[in-house]
C-alpha cells in the first residue's frame, strides 16, 4: 500500500437467522471471493454471523472474546483485514451487537454500537446492553473508525470520530427496506444515501457502507452498499437488494486533497463545541424538573 | 355509495406507490418466505377478486407457474362472474386450480340451523374455505398465501380463521387503493381491478355499501391515522366527518383481537409471544 490505493470490498449477504455456523461457512466462502478479487478489506453488515432480528436468540447466538469461536473468526483474517458483526457476551454477561475488525489473525477493534433503536420496529434495547464509547484505531491503511446502524443516525458519533482524524468511516448495518412512494427506492434507502454522503462530505472521510439483504419474518433489507470518497461522491454501490460482493479501489490520498481543498477540519473549534455542549448541558440539568 | 374504481380517478398521493419497487420486494418475498421453510409451492383461494388476483400474480412471477396452486371455491348464491374472473386469471397465468362447490359442506351444516343469519353463513363459507386450503396445504405440500389487504386487516373486515388465515401474507401492509395500483401494474385484468369490491358472501354483497364508505376515503382516513397519527383534532382540521372519524376508530379498536394470537392467561416466568420470544425465521 505504498502509493495509497487500497482495494476494499463489502459483501453484501443474506445470513441465516440464529445459525451461526452455516454463517461462519459463508464468511469463508465470501473472504475467499473478495480474496481472490484482490481486496485487502473485506466488510460484512451488522451481525452479519447471527442475522438481525434475533429476540431471545441473542444470548444463545453470542460468543466471548476468549473462546474458540473468536480464535475462527481471527483466523479469516490471515489474507485481508475483515469487519463482522456478531453478538458478544461480556464477562459479566452483557450482550453487545458489536463490530469486529480483524487484521494479519488478530482482533484489532471492537465497536459496541452505542444507539441501540427501540422504536417502531426495532427493539435492541430489550436485548442489548449500549456500547459506551466511540474510538477510532489504527488499520495498516490508516485511522479508521466504525459506527453500527443507528449508530450514524446521531450526528456526534461521526464528528467524535472524525475529531479524532479518521481517514475513513466504516458502517455494518442491517436496514430494514421502508417507506413506499413514487420514488425509485424505497425512503429508508433515499435517507441512508443522504446521511452517508453527507457525512462523507462534512467531514472529508471515505465512507464504507455495508447493508444486508433478504428477509426476516417479513422485513426486507434492502442493500445499497456503497463505498463514498472524501468529497461525498458515491465511488461504487450495488442498489439491488441481492447478495453481491461490491468492490472499489480508493486511493487514500484523497483525503488528504480534499482536507486541502475544504479545509473543515482545520476549522473546527473543538474547544468551543465542548464549551457550548457543557452550557447545554448545565441548562439542562440546573432545572427543578 | 359503492362507485367501482376508476383507474383514472387521481390517487391520493400520499398512498401512490411505484409499482415496480413494490413488485420487486413482494416477488422477493414470497421467494424467500417461501423457500426458506422448505416449501417450493403456495396454494391460495382465488375468488375473482383484485385481491387474490394480485397475489396469485405474485406468486407466479415469484415462484413459477408450476408451483402455485389456485383454488375456486364457490357457494351457490356466489356471483357466476367471480367464478369467470378467477377462471379468466388461472388461464392467464397458466397456473393449475381446483374448483370445489362447497354449497353441499356449508348446506349440510345450516340444515340443522335454518335461523342462521347471514352473516354466520358467511363466516362459514370463509371458514370452509381455510380448511379446504390448509387441505391443500398438506396434500400438495404448499404453504397458504393469504389475501387480506391492510384496509381490511384494520377495519376487521374479514373472518378470523377464515379468510384472514394463511402462513404468509405479501399484501397485508398495502391499502386498498395501492392494491388497485400494483394490480394494474402487474396485468391483472382491467375488469378485475375495476369491479366494485365484494366479498361475494352473498348475492349483491358490497364492501363499500357493507362498511359505509368508499374505499378511497376509508385509504386516506387510515393513512393520516395510522401512518401518520393524527390526533382526532386534527383528522377533523384535515376535513374528515365525525362520524366518519368514530365509525372507523372503533372498527379498528373493535378488531384488534381479529389481529392478535389468543390471548394466554399468564402463568409461568416466559408465556409464549409475552417474554417467549423468537423470531419465526428462527434458524432460516
Amino acid at each position: 500500500m505504498t502509493d495509497g490505493r487500497l482495494s476494499v470490498a463489502l459483501a453484501q449477504i443474506d445470513p441465516a437467522l440464529g445459525d451461526r455456523g452455516r454463517n461462519l461457512e459463508r464468511h469463508r466462502e465470501w473472504v475467499k471471493r473478495a480474496a481472490d478479487a484482490g481486496a485487502r478489506l473485506l466488510v460484512f453488515p451488522e451481525l452479519s454471523l447471527t442475522g438481525y432480528f434475533l429476540k431471545d436468540l441473542v444470548p444463545e447466538s453470542a460468543i466471548q472474546l476468549d473462546s474458540k469461536e473468536m480464535r475462527d473468526l481471527a483466523a479469516l483474517s490471515s489474507e485481508l483485514d475483515i469487519v463482522l458483526g456478531t453478538v458478544i457476551e461480556s464477562p459479566d454477561h452483557r450482550y453487545f451487537n458489536a463490530s469486529l475488525y480483524f487484521s494479519q489473525g488478530e482482533l484489532v477493534h471492537m465497536h459496541r454500537k452505542v444507539y441501540l433503536p427501540t422504536y417502531g420496529m426495532f427493539d435492541e434495547q430489550r436485548y442489548f446492553a449500549p456500547g459506551d464509547r466511540f474510538r477510532s484505531f489504527a488499520t495498516p491503511f490508516g485511522r479508521a473508525g466504525m459506527l453500527v446502524c443507528e449508530d450514524i443516525w446521531h450526528l456526534s458519533s461521526a464528528y467524535i470520530l472524525s475529531l479524532e482524524g479518521v481517514d475513513m468511516i466504516i458502517c455494518p448495518s442491517s436496514s430494514p427496506g421502508r417507506g413506499i412512494t413514487t420514488d425509485e427506492r424505497l425512503g429508508t434507502a433515499e435517507s441512508y444515501r443522504l446521511v452517508c454522503r453527507t457525512y462523507a462530505q462534512f467531514l472529508t472521510t471515505f465512507f464504507l457502507y455495508c447493508n444486508r439483504v433478504g428477509f426476516e419474518d417479513g422485513a426486507n433489507f434492502w442493500g445499497g452498499s456503497m463505498v463514498i470518497g472524501p468529497n461525498g461522491d458515491i465511488i461504487a454501490q450495488h442498489e439491488d437488494p441481492e447478495e453481491a460482493l461490491v468492490l472499489a479501489t480508493i486511493d487514500l490520498a484523497d483525503v488528504r486533497r480534499e482536507r486541502l481543498a475544504n479545509p473543515l477540519l482545520r476549522d473546527e473549534r473543538i474547544e468551543l463545541t465542548i464549551n457550548e455542549l457543557r452550557r447545554v448541558w448545565h441548562e439542562r440539568t440546573r432545572k427543578p424538573f | 355509495m359503492s362507485a367501482p374504481a376508476s383507474l383514472s380517478d387521481p390517487v391520493f398521493p400520499p398512498l401512490q406507490i411505484n409499482p415496480e419497487l413494490v413488485k420487486g420486494i413482494l416477488v422477493g418475498f414470497i421467494q424467500n418466505e417461501v423457500r426458506k421453510v422448505g416449501f417450493e409451492r403456495v396454494v391460495l383461494n382465488l375468488s375473482g377478486g383484485v385481491d387474490s388476483s394480485l397475489v396469485a400474480f405474485l406468486a407466479t412471477e415469484a415462484l413459477g407457474r408450476d408451483n402455485v396452486m389456485a383454488l375456486i371455491l364457490p357457494y351457490k348464491n356466489s356471483d357466476p362472474k367471480s367464478r369467470l374472473d378467477a377462471l379468466e386469471v388461472v388461464a392467464q397465468l397458466g397456473i393449475r386450480h381446483f374448483e370445489i362447490d362447497i354449497t353441499a359442506q356449508v348446506d349440510a351444516y345450516f340444515a340443522r340451523f335454518p335461523e342462521a343469519d347471514q352473516v354466520r353463513r358467511g363466516n362459514k363459507m370463509a371458514r370452509e374455505r381455510m380448511t379446504i386450503a390448509y387441505d391443500h396445504s398438506l396434500a400438495w405440500r404448499a404453504l397458504v398465501i393469504g389475501t387480506s389487504n391492510k384496509t381490511e386487516l384494520l377495519l376487521g373486515y374479514g373472518t378470523i380463521y377464515g379468510d384472514m388465515a394463511s402462513a404468509i401474507n405479501p399484501i397485508g401492509d398495502l391499502y386498498k387503493t395501492q392494491v388497485w395500483q400494483l394490480a394494474d401494474a402487474v396485468g391483472v385484468p382491467t375488469a378485475i381491478v375495476q369491479k366494485a369490491p365484494s366479498a361475494d358472501l352473498w348475492t349483491g354483497q358490497s364492501d363499500e355499501t357493507e362498511l359505509g364508505f368508499q374505499y378511497r376515503m376509508i385509504d386516506q382516513l387510515l393513512y393520516y391515522l395510522v401512518e401518520r397519527r393524527y390526533s382526532v383534532e386534527e383528522l377533523k382540521r384535515q376535513g374528515f366527518d365525525d362520524t366518519f372519524i368514530s365509525e372507523i376508530m372503533r372498527r379498528v379498536r373493535e378488531n384488534q383481537y381479529k389481529r392478535r394470537l389468543p390471548v394466554i392467561a399468564k402463568l409461568s416466568s416466559r408465556t409464549i409471544d409475552r417474554d417467549f420470544r423468537y423470531p419465526r425465521d428462527w434458524g432460516r
